[in-house]
């Protein structure tokens, strides 16, 4: 029998706010151990929690973002288990009515388009961080806690079981980051943990509408952990199903080092975690107007961003989709588009030696400035410069930020071209390699390449290569 | 009443970890069955003109703005620790002995 792979996505994603959700703790990144904390964050009794406004308005952005329903009143609740990452032993999560229902989110996979839907959105504290005194969580004798995440504002966003594959649960992370990042809701950093995902994965008889039993997957720790665990967690289920067992309904822990997933326990019914309604929160109420406003204020999306670099600038696919992922990278294509219209030129340049002298330099996106830059392809357009010397130039400006015309009078780099100027470099390299001159004459297109190189190093680099290989041809022939 | 609630208190002292005795298993399972009595009075209540709240009073939440406060000192936030291990809360091994993971 064939089976077909279902999967649904929890995605956990830290709102960039600077204090905790339900307390004035700061929310910043590796500080020493338990130093953002409060009596709120620590659960300790008598405290009690008042909301963050800038959490709830990225909250509903995101939700915007994703076009999920926002709703006028939600409430939060309290989901009750015993976990030492929870101070409190429950954590303040919204069950009953989430802050956002239902949204989508559109993808281009191998260029189909497919829409997966959102089942719901709600915000909730994040948990401490735990560190095992072994190797992993299991088999640990003991763990290390640090609250300092703890309250920090977290928003879940579940999907309907809408994907078929570990490689498009990857793709679809990846357009829902660039998506969450460019709405500003949070940094979206899988290496700090601000975005985190978590699998539900079961597999069916294909063409049957019932979902089989599902493992639920935690512990992947990159997009690519995503995609490889997801598919290595089908292929189990699979085995299992084809030799005629049934799987168990079950926790695993996907192990980085083996790349494997482990199981960790049978899962208990939601019902255990007791949720009731949080006795020391007010209902959130939101107005339509602030609604509105949130709404009118959301930045462009990456897909609006596609659009308008196709249809603007006239980019090709690879520049389009390089320009929306790396955004500061894209904005100052932008920026110097502004002067210079040669937009399929530019983006050769930043794409090419531009982007591989950030790399190099370890600069930001901006650090050239534009007119600099506009400058330099002037130049170059003009013939003032050939093309190995803007190069050059380029590697210099990023360090010195010298304008390049100066750059080019100072170190004497103006082209060489004119027959007057180089008719003498080109007799000369003639006259000193006759045998690479009759390797020419007897079809060996490389030899004409090999006396280019020549008259190129006796001008110093500057010599017009377009003249040069017109000049040697008619002189060679003579 | 006539249901016995003893499984419902075991159930449910074993998620909370709490460690009850016989007779303390025997009183709370009375109270459970007072409370779910009273709970039952209450839904024979026409409510069909009440909207559903969770809340007494009608009233949206208080707002702060996103600003930083002061935060305890590390010896104030691991001064009622059970165990401390140089600056971190120390706590025993999670899943090793059947212990659940969340």
């Amino acid at each position: 029998m064939e089976y077909e792979v279902v999967i649904g996505l929890e995605i956990h994603l830290e709102l960039q706010t600077q204090s905790k959700l339900f307390c004035s703790c700061s929310t910043s990144f590796g500080k020493e151990p338990n130093t953002n904390c409060c009596p709120v964050c620590l659960g300790l009794p008598g405290s009690l929690p008042v909301f963050n406004r800038k959490a709830i308005e990225l909250a509903v952005t995101a939700a915007l973002a994703l076009s999920s329903e926002v709703q006028l009143s939600s409430r939060f609740d309290r989901k009750n288990y015993h976990y030492p990452d929870l101070p409190k032993a429950y954590q303040v999560s919204q069950y009953e009515k989430p802050v956002a229902l239902g949204g989508c989110l559109k993808l281009e996979i191998d260029n189909e388009p497919k829409l997966v839907n959102l089942e719901r959105v709600h915000l909730e504290e994040e948990a401490g961080k735990l560190i095992h005194s072994g190797v992993s969580i299991l088999g640990s004798d003991y763990s290390l806690v640090d609250y300092n995440r703890a309250g920090i504002p977290l928003l879940e966003i579940v999907t309907k079981p809408d994907l078929c594959s570990g490689r498009e649960a990857r793709l679809f992370l990846e357009e829902l980051r660039m998506m969450l990042l460019y709405s500003g809701a949070s940094d979206c950093k899988m290496e700090e943990g601000s975005l985190r995902c978590d699998a539900n994965i079961s597999l069916r008889p294909r063409g049957s509408e019932v979902l089989g039993t599902k493992a639920e997957v935690k512990n992947m720790n990159s997009f690519r952990a995503v995609e490889m665990a997801l598919n290595y967690e089908a292929e189990r289920q699979r085995q299992i199903l084809v030799s005629g067992g049934s799987i168990i309904q079950q926790t695993c822990h996907w192990d980085e080092e083996e790349k494997i997933t482990i199981p960790l326990r049978s899962k208990e019914g939601s019902s255990d975690y007791r949720y009731f309604p949080e006795p020391d929160l007010l209902p959130l109420l939101l107005e339509e107007k602030e609604i509105r406003k949130l709404k009118a204020g959301l930045p462009e999306s990456p897909a609006e961003r596609r659009l308008r670099l196709r249809e603007e600038y006239g980019l090709g696919k690879r520049e389009v989709s390089l320009f929306t992922a790396n955004r500061s990278l894209g904005d100052y294509f932008e920026k110097v588009g502004l002067k210079y219209k040669d937009y399929g030129n530019l983006a050769r340049w930043i794409q090419g030696d531009y982007l591989y002298q950030l790399r190099e330099t370890g600069k930001s996106e901006d650090a050239l400035e534009p007119d600099k830059f506009v400058e330099l392809l002037v130049l170059l357009d003009n013939g003032d410069i050939n093309r190995s010397v803007a190069k050059e130039l380029l590697a210099e400006m990023m360090i010195s930020g010298e304008s390049p015309s100066r750059l080019v009078s100072e170190k004497g780099l103006k082209q060489i071209s004119g027959q007057d100027q180089l008719l003498p470099l080109v007799e000369k390299v003639i006259a000193e390699n006759p045998d690479a001159v009759n390797n020419y004459l007897s079809g060996k297109e490389k030899a004409l390449k090999f006396l280019m190189g020549k008259v190129m190093a006796q001008s110093g680099g500057r010599a017009d290569p377009g003249e040069v290989n017109k000049l040697l041809k008619n002189k060679i022939v003579e | 009443m006539a249901i016995d609630f003893s499984k419902d208190v075991e159930h449910v002292a074993k998620l909370a970890r709490l460690e009850l005795t016989t007779e303390e298993k025997e009183k709370m399972a009375g109270q459970l069955s007072d409370i779910l009595d009273t709970a039952r009075r209450i839904q024979e209540l026409n409510t069909d003109a009440v909207e559903p709240t969770s809340h007494v009073i009608e009233f949206p939440a208080t707002m702060r703005d996103d600003l930083v406060g002061e935060s305890l000192t590390l010896n104030r936030v691991l001064q009622n620790a059970p165990m401390r291990e140089k600056d971190f809360f120390r706590v025993p091994g999670i899943a090793k002995n059947g212990n659940d993971e969340q």
